[in-house]
């Protein structure tokens, strides 16, 4: 530790005390929490002259109770021991046990500290990152000071079930002028936290200013917001929490003014920064009435500027990054003018200067305009907007939204109290459908006239924001003047059959895949489709309107569908929708149309990744349920147990079913014979059957409610697994191919009705892009650098050995109706059954619109051969192994150097590039010569063998 | 038998040099048309679309989703060096000069006045002894007029020309409404060679997809005889060295130039279809006609049938388009 200070000239003891010398009450903790406690001590001690102090613990194991007293004042009275975990079952937390071990010891040894023994509490902190202010170890300190301080209590967290919390006063701030602190609203998209790193490197490195950043994303993969904290000050900071009051609001979307309280916590006098699309004397009248009332009242200096304008004229698209960068310095003070340009300057040479002076140039070229474009506001005496800031949810929510999650959305989670979250631990689905987020600027409009309706369009949709409905045309009576409808073609429609597509464009993301899809041209402008990207905003009223009307007409009527088609199972209600999942997303429309199959009856074990993160995250779920309340049960357990966890879903749901049946024929005599026959031998092949099993299992409940009996009590707890369950295991290539490889396999080996869904993206993703075991050769990605060295794995081949286990490999954008036919199938067969589908992604640096491009040029490579591997062909005496596509008619090069993640390694490395291209190129034309014999093995025979 | 050739000051050993294609991305590819008798090479072209466009496109790429959500703030690791387009074409110019003793002439396309043209300098310290300027423009702006269109390919020119020691040649479309003023005053603006003509893509229509998309369609012979024309009339019209690139296939093609008044005849359709080893065959076609024709070198019939040479100059103006009419009914 000696030679530690010497070297960094910070000293670590195994506990450093920190407060008043005598103090009478102190506080014993680890970890960044006790950078907030020394700061509050210091201010409580300078300013308020309370004896307390923190008592900070640097090594916790091995636990020297010796240097825990010795470092210790004498006088103390009251210790509290703060946690940052919590041991269900245990007497108290660890650290709050060591200590109040250590003491006791010590007060019955020959010569102990104390002359008595301090009262010692522990409570619990900042768990699941809950914030930990001054304000709380305020309140830590007041418990300690009551007769009876609250013991085992949790501070930071509205308890009001236990009653375990700690009331703290939020308005109590002990940061001072000294610091100036900065708070920025951006989008992920726009550069806003990009701009504020560089920022505070030029600020920690070019000044003498200490700094801090910190920065706040949501859960959002497409349109997510960003809030950064930046704290500067001459003293060193001790501040590990959020600005609680800042001098600087920089808000870089003019949206994000009505969806968060952006002035709530800024300082009289401070500067207020917008990047506002209106002209200089437009954009005081364009502000929410509450916006203007806190400018005034707050007495803001208010600056703005058309950052998006500045951003096309200097050819930098939609990044403002660097625009409102150099605002920032420009009316922040911080740096003067001149040397901040200067640093700018300097810092975009640093980061942009690898990528080729091009890309520098544009940057210098922005930071001139900047200057030129930013102006300020003057600012009225008195509010005169008419509008009001719209509420964060419809009110026609459900209470549970509009009370909770609404609060979450707004960036307000930490005000919700335990007693309104859910006491179950289970989350209701059907939320993401009150978020409207609207954050595409264009979204898709329908041509009728032009469209062929085949359904492409709502199958690649990944936000499920494209619906189809064929109805009556009696249905159109009340419909809105612009609802759209035609005719709906073809030999399966009654006359008076109507056909409608109808897109949420307050959910849509602006992807384009649905129009890059869409094969009808319009005849009169080729250029036009029968899906035509429009901006959004001028149509939004109208459609919100529409949307509301077609989702009131009848839903299709799932037994006369027919699923084996695009355009038939375009017609079933997906019950999957509105996800956070990246715009254009490549796995989420393979499991939107696994849930228009079976999300009635689904039960889905989802692996850790992009897809739980999508798919469960809070504040909403896209998973949701029909006009019956029937939808998909989801659940992520881990990442690398998933394989084994859908297995129990599948053990419990054979159990369940196992004793469901008993039950019935132990009832039979009350439930009626012949229905109870009819429950346990149900044949349930098909939508029909399903209907009529459901149909069965309502009749055997009405007789179950009057038959009192334990066993009918049972029954009809269990009586829903009589109707069939579809078990999904669902993930990445990070669970399947490496992490959860080892229970995948296990799974597949037992022979279980399973359905395994793998969406390949080929790099784990929801992490940033590191290799997988699925990666292609030649591919860069984090621990690959230099181009993965080795072949993709080939985890269908691996599974196909079995010779049990049904195996498909898919690519949705290559051949639609194969995925379908793979999905049924694999559905379908009583076994394990493993599909692989090919899932663009936004770690390939690809144009997301062409992603189905993308797949199409992987299966014509022949680096993603499309097959099926049905093991019940064999009976059949035919070869289980069916190819799909045909033999690669592209070169490899024409597939992977369209895809950033191959082209870079060329730029970066071009020798090495070479020769992992031709080795690549050989593997594909190899493999797929093995494919091709393996198809071709003549297996009429294997039947007759089997039975010799 | 003398073959050799004089273009914009290189010494060539023959007039055949390959144009600027794909051939030449390779250095063994370049090595081979060495081999085969190729005089000199034209690189292919370094655009300044790739110039200006490739350092954003990787670097929307490469921070595309980056910093938006807090388990992957970035999504690809960062080398420390990228060999853009412009250093990879750099680099490959230097790697042709060390394999092979034929000039190399760097390519390089663009039209506006802007950064690109530093690029000329760095062609030329990567070695290249010529540069050929490659200004393609289809003047589809009607806001543009032509003299306007003409000045620029003048200013391109003038600023290439200052930039640079090494000689420039500058590919021309046909497209000029004052072809021979044209040629004026590029020579004048200090032109080394005019390249005569450009192939453009012409876009051609999929009836089936009802899409746009170019369509290559290689030359034949017949294209020849627009730029032969030209040659014919610009020679010893302009101090610059000629070169005609079009529809040059046969060792006779190649005579019609040297007869026009070419220096060059560059050739790519050609060799895309038949394989470098057909320079040899040209190269063996030229010599053989030459001897049974009794010619002793090319320079004996460099220009022998331009315009200011031919019994009837006048042909290559309005008789001409009068005399091919007549020699078509003929036909019938």
């Amino acid at each position: 530790m000696d030679k530690l200070f010497e070297m960094t000239g910070r000293r670590y003891n195994l506990f450093d005390y920190y407060g008043a010398p005598d103090a009478k009450r102190v506080i014993i903790l680890m970890g960044s929490g006790a950078e907030t406690t020394h700061s509050t001590v210091e201010y409580m001690t300078e300013r308020m002259e309370e004896k307390v102090g923190v008592l900070k613990v640097r090594l916790y194991r091995p636990f020297s109770a010796k240097h825990l007293l010795a470092a210790l004042p004498e006088t103390v009275e009251k210790i509290a021991v703060l946690d940052r975990t919590k041991e269900p079952g245990a007497g108290g937390e660890p650290l709050y046990l060591d200590v109040v071990n250590a003491i006791a010891e010590d007060m019955t040894s020959d010569a102990p500290k104390f002359k008595a023994m301090p009262k010692v509490i522990g409570g619990r902190y900042g768990l699941s990152s809950k914030e930990f202010t001054p304000a709380m170890v305020k309140a830590v300190f007041d418990n300690l000071k009551t007769a009876s301080p609250k013991n085992h209590f949790t501070v930071g967290i509205i308890d009001d079930v236990t009653n375990t919390s700690l009331d703290y006063d939020p308005s109590f701030i002990i940061e001072g002028d000294d610091v100036v602190t900065a708070m920025f609203y951006g989008l992920g998209a726009d550069g806003t936290v990009g701009a504020n790193k560089n920022s505070i490197k030029i600020i920690g490195e070019e000044t003498d200013n200490n700094a801090q950043g910190y920065f706040v994303y949501d859960s959002k993969k497409s349109g997510s917001t960003t809030v950064s904290h930046l704290r500067f000050g001459k003293k060193p900071i001790r501040s590990p929490y959020l600005i609680q009051s800042a001098k600087f609001i920089g808000v870089h979307q003019f949206g994000l003014l009505e969806k968060f309280d952006v002035l709530g916590n800024v300082q009289e006098g401070s500067v207020f920064l917008l990047n506002s699309p209106y002209a200089k004397e437009e954009t005081w009248g364009k502000l929410p009435r509450k916006v203007q009332e806190q400018v005034i009242e707050k007495k803001l200096k208010f600056y703005a500027i058309d950052g998006y304008t500045v951003a096309r004229e200097t050819g930098m698209g939609a990044r403002i990054n660097t625009i409102m960068q150099t605002c920032f310095f420009a009316i922040s003070g911080i740096l003067p003018k001149d040397e901040a340009i200067e640093q700018i300057k300097k810092a975009i040479k640093k980061t942009y200067g690898v990528k080729g002076e091009e890309i520098v140039k544009k940057n210098y070229n922005a930071v001139d305009q900047t200057l030129a474009h930013m102006y300020e506001v003057e600012v009225p005496a008195t509010a005169d907007s008419t509008f009001e800031l719209p509420p964060i949810v419809s009110d026609e929510a459900p209470d549970y939204v509009k009370n909770v999650l609404a609060k979450m959305m707004a960036g307000k989670g930490d005000d919700v109290k335990v007693s309104e979250m859910p006491d179950d631990g289970t989350f209701p689905s059907a939320t993401t459908k009150w978020e409207k987020r609207n954050i595409a600027l264009e979204v898709p409009a329908w041509d009728p006239e032009t469209c062929i309706q085949c359904g492409k369009c709502a199958l690649v949709c990944p936000h499920a924001t494209i619906r189809i409905k064929t109805y009556n045309e009696k249905e159109l009576e009340n419909a809105p003047a612009t609802f759209k409808a035609i005719k709906a073609k073809g030999r399966e429609f009654e006359e008076g059959t109507m056909y409608s597509i109808q897109v949420a464009v307050e959910d849509c993301t602006g992807c384009a895949l649905c129009y890059e899809v869409c094969p009808a041209k319009n005849k009169r402008e080729t250029g036009k489709k029968a899906l035509n990207m429009v901006e959004q905003i001028p149509l939004r009223e109208q459609e919100r309107a529409n949307w509301d009307f077609f989702l009131d007409i009848p839903e299709a009527d799932r037994t006369n569908v027919n699923l084996t088609t695009v355009k038939g199972t375009q017609f079933l209600e997906p019950l999957f929708e509105f996800s956070g999942a990246c715009a254009g997303c490549g796995e989420t429309p393979y499991v939107k149309l696994i849930s228009q199959l079976y999300g009635d009856r689904m039960m889905v074990a989802n692996a850790t990744g992009c897809s739980s993160i999508y798919g469960g995250n809070l504040p909403t779920t896209p998973w949701t349920v029909d006009k019956n309340g029937r939808g998909p049960a989801w659940s992520n357990s881990l990442f690398e147990d998933n394989a084994e966890f859908g297995f129990g879903m599948r053990l419990s749901v054979d159990k369940n079913n196992e004793f469901a049946k008993e039950l019935v024929m132990k009832l039979k005599d009350q439930i009626g014979a012949e229905l109870a026959d009819e429950l346990v031998n149900a044949v349930q092949k098909n939508e029909a059957d399903i209907q009529d099993q459901r149909e069965r299992v309502a009749q055997l409940k009405a007789k179950l409610a009057a038959i009192d009996s334990a066993d009918a009590r049972n029954l009809a707890a269990v009586a829903d697994y009589l109707v069939k369950k579809s078990v999904w295991i669902m993930g990445g290539d990070g669970w399947a191919y490496d992490i959860g490889y080892g229970g995948l396999d296990h799974v597949i080996a037992s022979g279980k009705n399973v359905n395994i869904l793998v969406m390949d993206t080929e790099v784990y993703s929801n992490t940033g892009g590191q290799m997988s075991k699925a990666s292609g050769l030649g591919a860069v990605a984090k621990f690959a650098a230099n181009g993965k060295p080795t072949p993709k794995k080939d985890l269908g081949m691996m599974a196909m050995s079995y010779g049990n286990v049904y195996v498909a490999k898919i690519a949705m954008g290559a051949n639609d109706a194969q995925t379908i036919k793979a999905i049924l199938e694999a559905e379908a067969y009583d076994g394990p059954s493993l599909i692989i589908a090919y899932s663009h992604c936004i770690a390939h640096g690809i144009n997301m619109a062409k992603g189905l491009e993308s797949q199409k040029s992987a299966v014509e490579s022949g680096h993603w051969p499309l097959f099926r591997y049905n093991p019940d062909n064999v009976h059949e005496g035919k070869n289980p192994l069916k190819l799909d596509s045909k033999a690669p008619k592209i070169r490899l090069e024409d597939y992977i150097y369209k895809e950033t993640r191959y082209k870079m390694l060329t730029k970066a490395q071009p020798e090495i590039a070479r020769n992992l291209l031709s080795q690549a190129q050989a593997e594909v034309l190899g493999r797929w010569k093995l494919y091709e014999q393996m198809a071709q093995f003549d297996f009429s025979n294997e039947e007759a063998k089997e039975e010799e | 038998m003398d073959l050799k050739t004089k273009y914009m000051g290189l010494e060539l050993k023959n007039p055949i040099v390959p144009s600027a294609s794909p051939l030449s991305e390779n250095v063994d590819t370049v090595k081979a048309m060495e081999d085969a008798g190729a005089a000199a090479v034209v690189c292919y072209s370094l655009f300044e679309e790739q110039i200006n466009h490739e350092s954003g496109e990787l670097d929307h790429y490469l921070s595309y989703g980056t910093e938006s959500y807090a388990e992957a703030l970035s999504y690809f690791p960062e080398p420390d060096e990228f060999k853009l387009g412009p250093v990879e074409y750099l680099d490959h110019i230097a790697d042709l000069k060390k394999a092979c003793d034929i000039p190399i002439i760097g390519s390089i396309n663009g039209i506006s006045n802007g950064g690109w043209i530093k690029y000329a300098q760095n062609i030329e310290q990567a070695g290249a002894d010529a540069l050929e300027l490659n200004v393609y423009y289809i003047p589809a702006n009607m806001n543009v007029p032509g003299s306007e269109l003409e000045t620029m390919y003048v200013d391109v020119l003038t600023a290439v020309k200052k930039s640079v020691n090494i000689p420039v040649a500058i590919k021309l479309s046909p497209y000029f409404t004052s072809m021979a003023n044209m040629a004026k005053r590029l020579d004048k603006a200090g032109a080394d060679a005019l390249v005569m003509f450009n192939r453009f893509y012409q876009p051609d229509f999929d009836l089936e997809k009802l899409e746009v998309g170019p369509n290559l369609v290689l030359s034949t012979s017949n294209e020849l005889r627009l730029p032969l024309r030209w040659v014919a009339i610009l020679y010893n019209n302009v101090k610059a060295s000629l070169a005609l690139t079009s529809g040059v296939h046969t060792p006779e093609d190649i005579i019609k130039v040297m007869m026009a008044g070419g220096d060059v005849a560059q050739i790519c359709s050609e060799l895309l279809v038949k394989g470098i080893g057909r320079i040899t065959e040209l190269l063996d076609g030229v010599k053989t006609w030459m001897v049974e024709n009794e010619y002793e070198s090319i320079d004996m019939m460099k220009g022998s049938m331009s315009q200011k040479a031919v019994q009837e100059p006048a042909a290559f103006e309005r008789a001409n388009y009068m005399k091919t009419l007549n020699s078509y009914k003929t036909l019938l």
